[in-house]
């Protein structure tokens, strides 16, 4: 095998150098800083203050929410993931069957992903509110006393119906793509020994679709926790009181609304290395079943 | 040549543009839609009343939003000349020492006269330090009041409440008229904070927090507000009281329905409700219970501040002090009054409205200021602690809590009083 090199040993260290730089500026700095402020209480002006230890990591693992918030967090994030991830597969398989009207259909089913986060919210809101919101009204039909900002599941599964609706576009533009770039031949010699679309899809389509399935995982998981805050707090209306919040939000409430840098920056350590443990299991666990081709 | 010529003439227009050296400065606020109009109407009032200051406003998002913006521009050093800072900020921006210039001194210093007495009482302290020297000049100052719908009562055949017990009396009345008696939009602020300065009860140590952050515990565990939370959740139960969580819109919608008779909301909600509603509506004073004082207290003021910043020029600092006269000129006060529902701050302003008959047109305006001239107590005037907000963000799901009848008001009392002296615990240590 005749492998190429490159003149210089430095070479390849300069050309990496650029992306280095973005993640040193963008990421590096950022979390060094995040977990220094996290051992101090600080004067939000002056940057001044004491240096408190582990204070700041006590204070947010022992307030009362912390194990509610925690708790809300895993079946949010869970259920987000799990639906939009499910939906937005059912609607590519669908959609790539279709054979007359295709770019029509695709069009109409990714086109909530072109709306802005904000505005998406809003929508959400409104289908909900508590007094002009249509879906409450036709859940009254059934009996149903909707009261999202009073009833803590009411507004827990508004939060994850609106969060859904959101990310299901963006996995279903990405599962397409992956069933249109399974070769042709492969699916023809399928239907030749088997009859059964069902179990054609288990046996053969799903594990070719793997690689991306693992792929929309992570993201999906690292949309539900950290990109959903925005939303959250267009749905509780900028005042949580005892509606559910995940854990991102309480880190943008205490440091953004409540200026409290050090509480704030404990809670996104412990944040962080919460996504840290659960992206090393993701690829110990499941990478190895997946097959790239 | 032609060209040359033209270009020419351009320059010389340039050089002999006007060199009157203007002073310009920035006034962040947090005003937006109809607010924000008004904001920016008295900014150019200012610049069109002199020709040395020119004053540009800009909108900053919401309260929280423009103090943490306010906080990176500090850092930044390119802090705005005035920064708009809400009632739960103010322990944050008064507490930063050197952050801000006390507008008393930013006044005096400018040569222009000052005296605190100019300003009505109720909003003359919340922005002061503990030796009563304006640090905030108080913006838009409103205070809790009680709405209510003059039919929805007619019907019931009853007259607004003044006590909590009268309350109890009438509310099986308004039911059967066919109304939720009562709603509510802020329970940090009506129900808790202005509870307290009402029934002149203690709610912090070290003057109510005045006095500085270390050491403040707040005090909110006490008997006459659990057994005003014991009472307002058997009111749910009975359905004399609608609670619709804890967005202050979500409350005020179904008394602007007509769906509920009476609301506790803002003095300053009164001028977009004048717009937004069809029937006809009065307000009276925050009610109190009879059984903790017989003689209620005045209540103070929410709203927010207007701060002057540190690191700027004494050209600049002197047209921030202009400003702060222009803006509490009775002049500006009673325009500020009459299109937004504020309360005037001065009691030039406030007489000058008098003059002019405003209150004989409606009444319902002058409620907010009557109540914050009622006679003040030891503990009326407000309070000063630090990470308010999330003092608030812990009453408020406390408060949600008792109402869905997840926890029971003894233990949700406790759970505010640990949690909110830990939250003033951690601030003290951040100014040290």
């Amino acid at each position: 095998m005749n492998k190429a090199q490159f003149g210089s040993p430095w070479m390849p260290y300069l050309l990496l150098a650029p992306q280095m730089l973005i993640i040193a500026i963008f990421f590096l700095w950022p979390a060094a800083e995040a977990v220094r402020s996290s051992f101090y209480l600080e004067d939000p002006f002056f940057g001044t203050g004491t240096f408190v230890g582990l204070d700041n990591y006590r204070d947010a693992l022992s307030a009362s929410d912390y194990r509610r918030t925690a708790i809300f967090t895993g079946i949010f994030v869970f259920l987000v993931s799990l639906l939009s991830l499910s939906i937005g597969l059912m609607l590519a398989v669908s959609a790539d069957r279709v054979l007359r009207g295709k770019s029509t259909y695709k069009t109409l089913l990714m086109w909530v992903y072109a709306i802005a986060p904000p505005v998406a919210g809003l929508i959400g809101v409104m289908l909900f509110d508590q007094h002009i919101g249509p879906l409450v009204d036709f859940a009254a039909i059934f009996g149903w006393d909707y009261r999202i900002g009073v009833n803590y599941w009411d507004t827990g599964i508004t939060m994850i119906i609106v969060a859904t609706w959101k990310q299901i576009p963006y996995n279903f533009i990405f599962f397409l793509s992956g069933l249109q770039s399974i070769p042709k031949s492969v699916k023809e010699a399928a239907s030749i020994d088997c009859s059964s679309q069902n179990r054609r899809f288990w046996t053969i389509t799903f594990p070719l679709l793997a690689p991306t399935s693992f792929f929309l995982l992570i993201l999906n998981i690292a949309y539900a926790m950290f990109e959903t805050f925005g939303m959250i707090d267009l749905i509780v209306k900028d005042q949580p009181g005892n509606s559910p919040v995940t854990l991102v939000y309480k880190v943008y409430r205490d440091g953004f609304r409540g200026n409290d840098l050090g509480g704030s920056s404990a809670q996104s350590v412990i944040l962080m290395l919460l996504v840290l443990v659960l992206t090393i299991v993701q690829f110990r666990l499941i990478e190895k079943r997946v097959h790239y081709n | 040549m032609k060209k040359i010529a033209l270009s020419a003439t351009f320059a010389a227009a340039l050089v002999a543009a006007p060199v009157y050296a203007q002073t310009e400065i920035e006034w962040w606020h947090a005003h937006g839609g109809q607010l924000g109009e008004t904001v920016n109407a008295i900014a150019e009032k200012f610049n069109a009343s002199q020709s040395d200051v020119v004053l540009t406003p800009v909108y900053k998002g919401g309260y929280e939003d423009t103090l943490t913006s306010v906080i990176a521009a500090f850092r930044g050093g390119e802090q705005p000349n005035i920064v708009q800072v809400f009632d739960a900020g103010a322990a944050t921006i008064i507490g930063a020492k050197g952050a801000v210039i006390p507008a008393e001194d930013l006044i005096r210093e400018a040569g222009i006269d000052f005296d605190a007495n100019d300003y009505i009482s109720g909003v003359r302290y919340f922005y002061a330090d503990s030796e009563g020297k304006m640090v905030g000049m108080p913006f838009n100052a409103s205070t809790p009041i009680l709405y209510y719908n003059v039919e929805a009562l007619k019907k019931a055949g009853v007259t607004p409440p003044k006590t909590w017990e009268e309350f109890e009396q009438i509310a099986p009345k308004i039911v059967d008229a066919g109304y939720i008696p009562l709603s509510q939009s802020h329970s940090p602020w009506i129900w808790t904070e202005n509870f307290h300065s009402r029934h002149n009860i203690p709610f912090a140590t070290n003057n109510n927090g005045f006095d500085g952050s270390d050491g403040t515990k707040i005090l909110v565990n006490n008997e006459a507000i659990k057994s005003h939370f014991t009472a307002a959740k058997g009111w749910l139960d009975k359905g004399w009281y609608g609670f619709y969580g804890a967005g202050w819109g979500d409350n005020q919608t179904p008394f602007e329905n007509s769906e509920v008779a009476m609301w506790l909301g803002s003095s300053g909600s009164f001028g977009g409700m004048l717009k937004s509603v069809d029937f006809e509506f009065d307000a009276t004073y925050l009610p109190y219970w009879e059984s903790v004082t017989t003689e209620p207290k005045a209540t103070f003021i929410g709203g927010a501040a207007l701060f002057a910043m540190t690191g700027h020029s004494d050209e600049e600092n002197l047209a921030t002090a202009q400003f702060f006269k222009f803006l509490s000129s009775a002049e500006i006060q009673l325009f500020w009054h009459k299109s937004t529902g504020y309360v005037p701050i001065t009691s030039a302003a406030y007489d000058l409205a008098k003059e002019q008959g405003y209150y004989d047109e409606t009444p319902q305006a002058e409620v907010g200021i009557l109540q914050l001239s009622l006679p003040s107590g030891e503990f009326s005037k407000g309070y000063r602690m630090g990470f308010y907000v999330q003092i608030r963000d812990v009453m408020n799901r406390e408060f949600g809590r008792i109402f869905a009848g997840e926890t029971d008001v003894d233990s949700a009392f406790d759970v505010i009083e640990t949690e909110g002296n830990k939250l003033l615990a951690r601030f003290a240590k951040t100014s040290n």
